[in-house]
């Protein structure tokens, strides 16, 4: 026998006992428990891409809120947006989840999160230091229809979306601001025989594309048309769904998004709308910031019209439901809630809302606790258009799981373009929900 | 020397600490992972024991025949082109070039050191269509042909893929296979050609018998390589359009790290390294014959 086969054969059990372990560790990791002692920082894991709650919360803890700070110093870490959600699963794996993070790239991350009993139930911690109407009532009704009921997310910003238009080329074409869903195609076709491109949008990440789908849903079926999909009570590939897959599919095959959709970026799209080669921009109200920047706004923000998503004639839905979201926001762990924390949670609640609008000029869904003067006009008409609204929808891929909402954006731009048919795109999508 | 090698502690001693950082760091996450193809979930939402449910859905899975077909096609195409290319240019190296070809050589493998994501970056710029066009584009246009949007169908895309993997790794095959011919005794060129063979009867029967093992070496990198890629599609094509680039290793970390589905991303990891396994024993297999006297 050669000493290669010996070793082989004194390997086999060495091998055979790794594999069994890993077995073993695989079925016993994933309630690894344990309890987490009283943190020592109020620490916050954000994306490193959103730096307004970076700065607002730093101004917080200099500010309103030095005491809390003195008391539990705030600590800042950062993780890249493409790979936060591993590193939330790793730290939430590991119980060792920071006192205050961004909930993740999707809602059920943190549905997930709280379902393992992971995160404060802010509502009832709001309660407890009294700050119930610390959020207000439009943020939260997004955040009980997103997350089913509940309130465990911190609205650190409160976006409505609609269509942006450029008020010159609708007055040089002759074009009313449209209510219903024809005088939009109508408007669309003026600007389109205008050589202005009617609509401009992100097609490379595709979602800017399935928030038409969403809203044009919303206003056929009404504002319940997606859970009930969720709710197994409808099909996306019922026919009054594949409709709305099939407008916003024939608005490609108009033309209507300008040649090569698909290969547009977010910039880009936001360029082409600001420099006036495009008529119409779907977007949240996250984008003022860009509108109220002279450097890249050359229309002048006084051209900037706000309208939201006309009406469906015949739909069940109504102009009035604004599509809202509440941007990214922040969870608190279970693990290391207590006396400091709760402390820092108050005096976030009472001050977060306007220090954010003041300093950074972010719309939240915290109540603005003392007035901010001297808002850009357009920040302003936006803020009232919130207050005036009383029930929001979501957005097409809100209530989705993570498959299908990739499934849905990867495959936008494939829809407008007429590559897959709405039968197929909205086919593709439902088979990921089940 | 000799009784110290035989002695069974000493092997145990010396080969240890080697043995337990290769276990430590390659044996137990491949088993991890193995282990976690019977289960499904993610840290987050804990761990559920689902028997063979994920492989009940491999197959059921229409993603996954997609992203197969995919694979093997880039596999083939990209095999065919850069071990044919590069041997091609060592070919030229070594007969044509000859000693002065240190310095082509070294252009033809220059791209092979970029990183793949910069090399991504600069052939999106070169194919780009909005808000400008790239190189490519405007040069078509200059012919009178109107632009593309490469990246906007399936095929294009995949044009653009092999273009770019092409021009990455063609110089590494090339010198791969340079080594392989440089070895073939000049006195073998010497009597053929008083036999009477040139040109491609030469290659025919000299060149391509004697590098065969060197050829097959390459094969059996570059289909594993191939089988494997990840990086530069991320980077170029992201997968798309819709997942029509999507190979099984990007739909493996998509399952796993997007989705939070940990157990079934690790049966796809299963089914792609079966895959590269039975690639390599076929073409071990089929080499395995003496070429020297078919």
């Amino acid at each position: 026998m050669t000493t290669a086969r010996i070793r082989a054969r004194r390997l086999a059990p060495l091998i055979a006992g790794v594999g069994a372990t890993a077995l073993l560790l695989t079925a016993c990791s994933g309630d690894s428990g344990g309890e987490t002692a009283a943190p020592t920082d109020f620490t916050y894991l954000s994306f490193a891409e959103n730096t307004s709650i970076q700065d607002t919360l730093t101004s917080l803890s200099t500010g309103s809120c030095s005491a809390e700070n003195e008391a539990l110093p705030l600590d800042i870490t950062t993780q890249p947006q493409a790979s936060y959600d591993q590193q939330l699963q790793l730290l939430a794996g590991q119980n060792a989840l920071p006192v205050l993070f961004a909930s993740g790239n999707s809602p059920q991350v943190a549905k997930d999160l709280n379902d393992g009993g992971k995160l404060v139930d802010v509502d009832a911690a709001l309660e407890e230091l009294d700050q119930s109407n610390a959020i207000i009532p439009a943020a939260r009704s997004t955040i009980e229809a997103l997350y089913g009921g509940d309130v465990y997310v911190l609205p650190t910003e409160f976006n409505v979306e609609g269509i942006w238009y450029n008020k010159q080329l609708f007055a040089e074409n002759g074009i009313e601001e449209p209510t219903t869903w024809d005088e939009l195609t109508d408007a669309a076709a003026k600007l389109s025989a205008a050589g202005v491109t009617a609509f401009s949008a992100d097609g490379q990440d595709g979602w800017p594309l399935t928030r038409l789908v969403g809203n044009y849903l919303f206003r056929t079926i009404g504002p319940d048309a997606l859970q009930k999909v969720i709710d197994g009570e409808a099909s996306l590939t019922d026919p009054e769904y594949v409709e709305a897959a099939a407008a916003v599919a024939d608005l490609g095959k108009e033309g209507y998004f300008g040649p090569s959709v698909g290969s547009i970026d977010y910039m880009t799209a936001v360029n082409q709308f600001l420099t006036g080669e495009a008529g119409m921009f779907y977007m949240g109200s996250w984008i003022l910031a860009n509108f109220n920047d002279p450097e890249q706004n050359k229309i002048g923000a006084e051209n900037i019209g706000f309208m939201p998503f006309p009406h469906v004639e015949g739909g069940e839905g109504s102009r009035d439901q604004l599509a809202a979201n509440v941007g990214v926001p922040l969870a608190l762990s279970e693990a290391s809630y207590g006396g400091d924390v709760s402390a820092w949670l108050g005096c976030f609640a009472e001050n977060f809302g306007s220090t954010s609008l003041g300093e950074q000029g972010v719309i939240t869904g915290f109540a603005v606790n003392e007035p901010v003067e001297d808002l850009p006009p357009l920040t302003q008409a936006v803020q009232e258009k919130i207050d005036a609204t009383t029930q929001s929808v979501l957005w097409f891929e809100a209530l989705f799981n993570a498959k299908a909402a990739t499934t849905s954006q990867t495959n936008a731009s494939q829809l407008v373009t007429g590559a897959i048919s709405p039968e197929e795109f909205m086919e593709m999508v439902q088979a990921d929900l089940e | 020397m000799n009784r110290v090698l035989g002695d069974p502690r000493a092997i145990l001693i010396l080969l240890g600490p080697a043995l337990l950082v290769y276990t430590l760091v390659m044996l137990v996450p491949i088993f991890w992972s193995l282990g976690y193809t019977v289960f499904e979930g993610n840290p987050i939402t804990g761990f559920e024991f689902v028997g063979i449910d994920n492989f009940v859905e491999l197959f059921n899975d229409p993603k996954i025949a997609d992203a197969l077909v995919f694979t093997l096609k880039y596999a083939v195409v990209l095999t065919v082109a850069q071990v044919g290319f590069g041997y091609l240019l060592a070919l030229i190296y070594v007969f044509w070039l000859r000693k002065a070809s240190s310095l082509i050589r070294t252009l033809a493998f220059f791209p092979v050191v970029l990183p793949t994501v910069a090399v991504a970056l600069l052939f999106q710029e070169l194919f780009k269509i909005a808000p400008v066009n790239g190189l490519v584009n405007d040069l078509l246009n200059l012919v009178g042909i109107p632009s593309v949007d490469w990246f906007a169908s399936p095929d294009t895309a995949f044009l653009v893929l092999i273009l770019m993997d092409l021009w990455r790794s063609m110089g590494f095959y090339a010198v791969l296979l340079y080594a392989g011919l440089v070895d073939i005794p000049d006195d073998l060129f010497e009597s053929a050609r008083l036999d009477g063979a040139s040109g491609w009867r030469l290659v025919r029967h000299i060149v391509i018998p004697l590098s065969l093992p060197v050829l097959l070496s390459s094969i059996i990198f570059s289909v594993n390589g191939t089988l494997k890629v990840f990086d530069s599609v991320l980077a170029l094509t992201g997968g798309g359009p819709g997942n029509t680039t999507t190979p099984l290793t990007l739909y493996m970390y998509q399952t796993s790290f997007t989705y939070g589905e940990y157990g079934y991303g690790s049966s796809i990891a299963l089914l792609l390294t079966i895959i590269c396994l039975l690639v390599t024993i076929f073409i071990f297999r089929s080499s395995r014959r003496d070429l020297t006297k078919g």
